[in-house]
């Protein structure tokens, strides 16, 4: 079965459905209704039988790469534009098909926000490359 | 492991017999990283065949087929051996389990995984494997890395320890520093996991049996003290609660017992020359906040007054120990008021600034000052910096509770939120 990655963001993507502010400023109840989702999300995949993996990244980018043979790597970590792609974490999920991982990333953007109304949080699809070609392929 | 409730012989009695087994072997001469391999083998052997047939001497059984495996180790390796099987197959049945032997074998094992050539995650690793019996699959699983990882981790550890004299006693204060890592790891993690905080209670607990050395019975003492509230410390939907919000019902109140005794022993054997150390003044700590019948019952005179007595055990605290000079913040906070708080956790802002805890006391310290928005704003900036999930969610709802109770919403929304979650 075909594993996919569906990634949240702080930020970059498409043009937001609609803004909303940092979480610390919404509403308590709104707050652990958000949180009640996500551990139910994550239920629901691991009674489907579709759950791999969850993670969530501290919000701190640095970008790295090679300074040369003498020198230190260079690093760069900010300020970086709104726009940058900031990845806040994902789930890994074993699908029978793509239209389930699709489904199952909609239902995640449908969270609760402030006001309880679905966030329609951008959600970014990857499908990961299988390491093992199929028999029919070879 | 696949431990049957049922059998005579459950996983913590097999696992409390290793650092006796690998000892003994040691003690005889044994290659320290060949007969952990082999007792390790030997282990796996056995959750495999003693449910359905318990042996009659379990630590013998051990020895012999981690003997048997180290005879065919080096068969293989040098294929000339002949007769050795035999001469291994019969060990002399031990008395019965003496106290003393099994510290010292313990402390004799400690101080050569914990030897200071190791970075800590392999210290941390081999004493998990070396003297607490875990399997490198349980411990691969308690640190979230692959087994293969921990696997070279392990054997990267014995090849740096090979070749290496052990005739002076190794440092106790790198024995107890890695227990600690041991028991902080497992403090923290979920409890589905291997629990790591009940595997450095049971090791620091055989340690003391061999050295009377205060530190050792105070860091047991702080373990035990910790770990009775640990219970209470996630609600039932996986939410942190903080000391002051904790059901004090749920305490274990025989664990606390029994650490108050332990860090009461330690301290009578203090002299003048030599002062309690780090980890008897922090049980101490741990031990007022565990006999407040309530959060407002807290003896914070006495909490500030032993967290002098901490900051005093290092030169320059900020530096070397900013952990205390916080911790003596918060007390400072309760007792002198908040703006005395506040003013202690300035000076550690060059030190701590970017770490989430100093933003969440300071939260805590502007929330008991009544300075609502502030604490929001230092709750926010903490969540951004925290550095697990459990906390990072804590101290948004943290932030929000506190923005809401500053400004309540102007556009009219629910009233229910502070019935709902019980906290405010």
């Amino acid at each position: 079965m075909p594993k996919y990655l569906l990634l949240k963001h702080y930020s970059g993507g498409p043009e937001p459905h609609h803004p909303f502010p940092p979480m610390d400023q919404w509403a308590p109840e709104d707050v652990e209704a958000h949180f009640a989702f996500l551990r139910q999300v994550r239920a629901l995949l691991e009674e489907t039988g579709e759950y791999v993996d969850s993670q969530a990244l501290a919000p701190t980018q640095t970008w790295v790469r090679y300074g040369g043979p003498d020198a230190a790597p260079v690093v760069t970590d900010g300020p970086l534009p709104e726009t940058n792609d900031l990845v806040a974490g994902w789930y890994l999920v074993d699908v029978e098909t793509r239209e389930r991982a699709v489904e199952i990333a909609a239902y995640i953007s449908s969270e609760p926000g402030p006001g309880g109304g679905p966030l329609h949080e951008w959600i970014d699809v990857r499908e990961v490359l299988s390491r093992s070609s199929s028999p029919s392929e070879e | 492991m696949a431990g049957e409730p049922t059998s005579a012989w459950d996983e913590g009695a097999l696992r409390a017999l290793v650092p006796r087994v690998l000892a003994g072997l040691v003690r005889r001469g044994e290659q320290f990283d060949a007969a952990e391999d082999a007792l390790q083998e030997a282990l796996l052997e056995a959750l495999r065949v003693w449910p359905a047939h318990p042996p009659r001497d379990p630590r013998a059984w051990l020895t012999t087929v981690a003997t048997r495996r180290l005879v065919d180790a080096r068969r293989s390796e040098a294929a000339r051996q002949r007769r050795e099987e035999e001469s291994a197959a019969a060990e002399p049945a031990p008395a019965a389990a003496d106290a003393a032997e099994v510290g010292d074998d313990t402390l004799f094992l400690l101080f050569r995984c914990c030897h200071p050539a190791l970075a800590p995650a392999s210290q941390v690793a081999l004493t998990l494997r070396a003297v607490g019996g875990l399997t490198t699959r349980e411990i691969a699983d308690a640190f979230y890395v692959p087994e293969a990882t921990m696997a070279q981790r392990i054997s990267r550890a014995k090849r740096t320890l090979r070749g290496r004299r052990f005739d002076r006693p190794g440092d106790l204060a790198v024995v107890l520093r890695v227990l600690y890592l041991v028991y902080t790891t497992g403090h923290a993690g979920p409890p589905d996991r291997v629990d790591l905080a009940a595997e450095a209670i049971r090791l620091t607990r055989q340690l003391t049996l061999a050295t009377a050395e205060p530190e050792a019975h105070g860091l047991l003492a702080l373990m035990l003290l910790n770990h009775a509230r640990l219970p209470a410390r996630v609600d039932a939907q996986g939410r942190l609660v903080t000391l002051d919000r904790q059901d004090r019902g749920l305490w274990d109140r025989r664990e606390i017992a029994e650490g108050v005794r332990v860090l009461q022993a330690a301290l009578a054997r203090q002299t003048d020359q030599r002062p309690p150390g780090h980890y008897q003044v922090e049980a101490a700590i741990a031990a007022l906040h565990d006999d407040a019948a309530s959060a407002a019952e807290t003896d914070w005179p006495q909490i500030l007054s032993w967290y002098d007595d901490l900051v005093g055990l290092s030169a320059d605290p900020v530096r070397d120990d900013p952990a205390a000079v916080l911790g003596r913040a918060v007390a400072v906070g309760h007792v002198r008021g908040a703006a005395a708080g506040l003013r202690e956790t300035d000076r550690l802002r060059d030190v701590l600034g970017e770490r989430h805890r100093w933003h969440a006391v300071r939260g805590h310290l502007h929330e008991l000052d009544g300075d609502l928005a502030a604490a929001a704003d230092a709750y926010a900036e903490a969540a951004r910096r925290a550095t697990t999930v459990a906390e990072r969610d804590h101290l948004v709802r943290r932030a929000a509770r506190a923005r809401a109770a500053a400004s309540p919403p102007a556009t009219g929304a629910r009233t229910s939120a502070h019935a709902r979650d019980g906290e405010t």
